[in-house]
């Protein structure tokens, strides 16, 4: 084919390529841009984390695994991988749980048409749509310890007898982390799973109801099985999200007070960033990367084998 | 009776839960929690600045525009918001082409190895965008666009280019193929078939793309962050997380930002509510 095509006018050309051949010629600028700014990238970081790199000190040397093996003996990145592992399981939990809550509830009202609850449907995307690190500002001045309103409200209702600093206690800390973050992705977990509902057949109801089954019995026995996929999916993206926050804590806290809310994406950053030591960082990253993938390998099997039970 | 109608209304309901009443004061909280942190950070933002050291009041006896217009006149964040704009533009008006491109050969043309293709998409957006910042600054650098709105245009565009490959391919998919082999049949190149034929018709599936593409490129930070290093090349985003504040932070100034920040995006996401989520959900179920 290469032959030919110079011997040939553009027109002709183009018509004689074969399917396949336009096939690879559309997808090739997608190809071309993936792998100049995310594979070659990616394939640089692997590299990267089997060297010891430090510009300001000259060093570039291939060291091999070592990077990972200083990774297990570095009680700073164990801190970092508990910070983030308790960041993902308590807010994607509370997410799943409060969405699906909000989900049920809105698909209650919305079931007769009712401009207010339309109103309530649309409205729930809001937050999502604010950009994180505005919501982190956000929360940044409710949480203010002078003239917060979360304190202020707190002291009114007589629950605190003096503000709280709570992006200073490095046990408050990563809550308040967690708050913003339920926040601000609770009602778009709730859409998706409403979508769900809505998707299932109402006939599977007025069966159940006609064989006597109760409210949590048509739940558990028909509501959850059939959203189980739309769950896990939901489980999958934000797992994802949450292992890699950066943009919340680094507007709330920096990482701090101390490391207090450092998660493994804030050190990497620092490590990157900060003390520039590029290797080391890349190894950090490349964990990460591994976390995460364990994380959604797991719950994908976890979806397969539920669409394999469920016909 | 009205308790049968009641009952018939609510049958099919997967809940015994009648008490309707109950569900709207829990919606009400729901909603509260909403909006209420959006609806303080505007209260903040037309307070004078001596309310703004002081609670209560949680009302202001009077607003004003200070804020708003000292953060739109003669500070960088409208300079930022023209970046975003270019930025977010760039990237889904690339990532669309690109994006249908792929997804048409994906979902229509004979190319082999498709599931590795779809593969690797799917690495791309799981690998964490910070393993890849430092080696991305280095390909920027030898491409000559080092602190370029392009750079970050391009690098968001490819960032997004799952989410839109993955999101066009099932749309594509849905459409008949008769109407493709059709146009084949007539004379036209894939190529055109594709402009001409499929494409119009994969509109709706364009725009909830395009829609998406774009808000994640207007809220995008960390490359935003890492990749400019100039008031004249810094997205919106970034000018509000290093809004400057000499000894103490400006609150309502800073409130004013956001919300100007956070409103084309919020518009957005009101205004076609229903198409993002039909999008994401087709998107993630599919994939």
């Amino acid at each position: 084919m290469v032959p030919r095509r110079t011997s040939m006018t553009g027109a002709a050309m183009r018509r004689t390529l074969s399917e396949k051949s336009w096939g690879y010629v559309l997808a090739a600028p997608a190809f071309i841009l993936v792998g100049c700014l995310a594979l070659a990238p990616i394939a640089a970081a692997l590299w990267l984390s089997l060297r010891h790199r430090l510009p300001i000190l000259a060093v570039d040397e291939f060291v091999g695994a070592a990077n990972y093996l200083d990774l297990l003996s570095d009680d700073r990145f164990w801190a970092a991988c508990r910070t983030t592992l308790y960041f993902t399981v308590l807010s994607v939990t509370i997410e799943l749980v409060l969405g699906l809550g909000l989900a049920l509830l809105l698909h209650g009202l919305t079931r007769r048409p009712s401009p207010s609850a339309r109103i309530a449907q649309v409205v729930t995307i809001l937050p999502w749509a604010v950009p994180t690190v505005v919501s982190a500002q956000i929360w940044l001045w409710l949480y203010q310890p002078d003239y917060g309103l979360l304190n202020y409200l707190l002291r009114q209702a007589g629950v605190v007898a003096a503000s709280v600093d709570w992006l200073a206690d490095p046990d408050w800390a990563i809550h308040a982390a967690i708050a913003m973050d339920v926040w601000k992705t609770t009602p778009f977990a709730a859409l998706l799973l409403l979508a769900g509902l809505k998707a299932v057949p109402e006939d599977l109801y007025d069966a159940a109801r006609i064989d006597g089954a109760g409210w949590w019995e048509r739940f558990r026995m028909i509501t959850l099985p059939l959203l189980m996929p739309i769950i896990l999916i939901t489980l999958v993206f934000r797992t994802m999200d949450a292992v890699r926050v950066f943009d919340a804590v680094y507007v709330l806290t920096g990482g701090g007070p101390g490391n207090a809310t450092e998660t493994l994406s804030i050190y990497a950053y620092k490590t990157l960033f900060q003390s520039l030591q590029f290797g080391y960082g890349s190894a950090l990253a490349t964990a990460m990367f591994v976390i995460a993938a364990a994380l959604s390998t797991m719950y994908l099997l976890l979806l397969r084998r539920h669409l394999r039970e469920v016909p | 009776m009205i308790r049968p109608t009641e009952e018939r209304r609510e049958a099919g309901s997967y809940s015994d839960f009648r008490a309707t009443g109950l569900r709207w004061v829990l919606l009400a909280v729901v909603m509260l929690f909403c909006i209420g942190p959006l609806f303080w950070q505007a209260v903040t933002s037309v307070k004078p600045d001596a309310d703004l050291v002081r609670l209560p009041p949680i009302l202001p006896a009077e607003i004003t525009a200070t804020h708003y217009e000292r953060v739109l006149l003669g500070s960088p964040l409208v300079q930022a918001l023209a970046n975003s704009v270019v930025v977010a533009a760039g990237a889904t008006v690339v990532s669309i082409v690109v994006g249908s491109f792929c997804a048409f050969a994906l979902a229509r043309l004979p190319i082999a190895g498709k599931s590795i293709i779809l593969g690797l998409i799917l690495v791309t957006s799981m690998f964490p965008p910070i393993a890849v910042i430092s080696p991305l600054y280095l390909v920027m650098r030898e491409l000559g666009l080092r602190d370029t709105l392009m750079a970050l245009s391009l690098t968001h565009a490819v960032y997004a280019l799952p989410l839109a490959v993955w999101l066009l391919t099932s749309f594509i998919r849905q459409l008949p193929s008769e109407l493709y082999y059709a146009a084949r049949v007539d004379g036209c190149t894939p190529l055109r078939a594709l402009l001409t034929v499929i494409l119009p018709l994969a509109r709706p599936g364009l725009a909830v793309a395009a829609l998406l593409v774009f808000i994640f490129s207007w809220n995008e930070f960390m490359f935003a962050l890492t990749l400019t290093a100039s008031d004249a090349t810094r997205t919106a985003p970034v000018a509000v997380a290093l809004f400057p504040g000499l000894y103490e932070i400006p609150w309502g100034d800073l409130a004013a930002a956001s919300l100007v920040v956070t409103l084309p995006v919020a518009g957005l996401a009101l205004v076609f509510h229903r198409h993002i989520v039909a999008g994401l959900t087709a998107g993630s179920v599919k994939g």
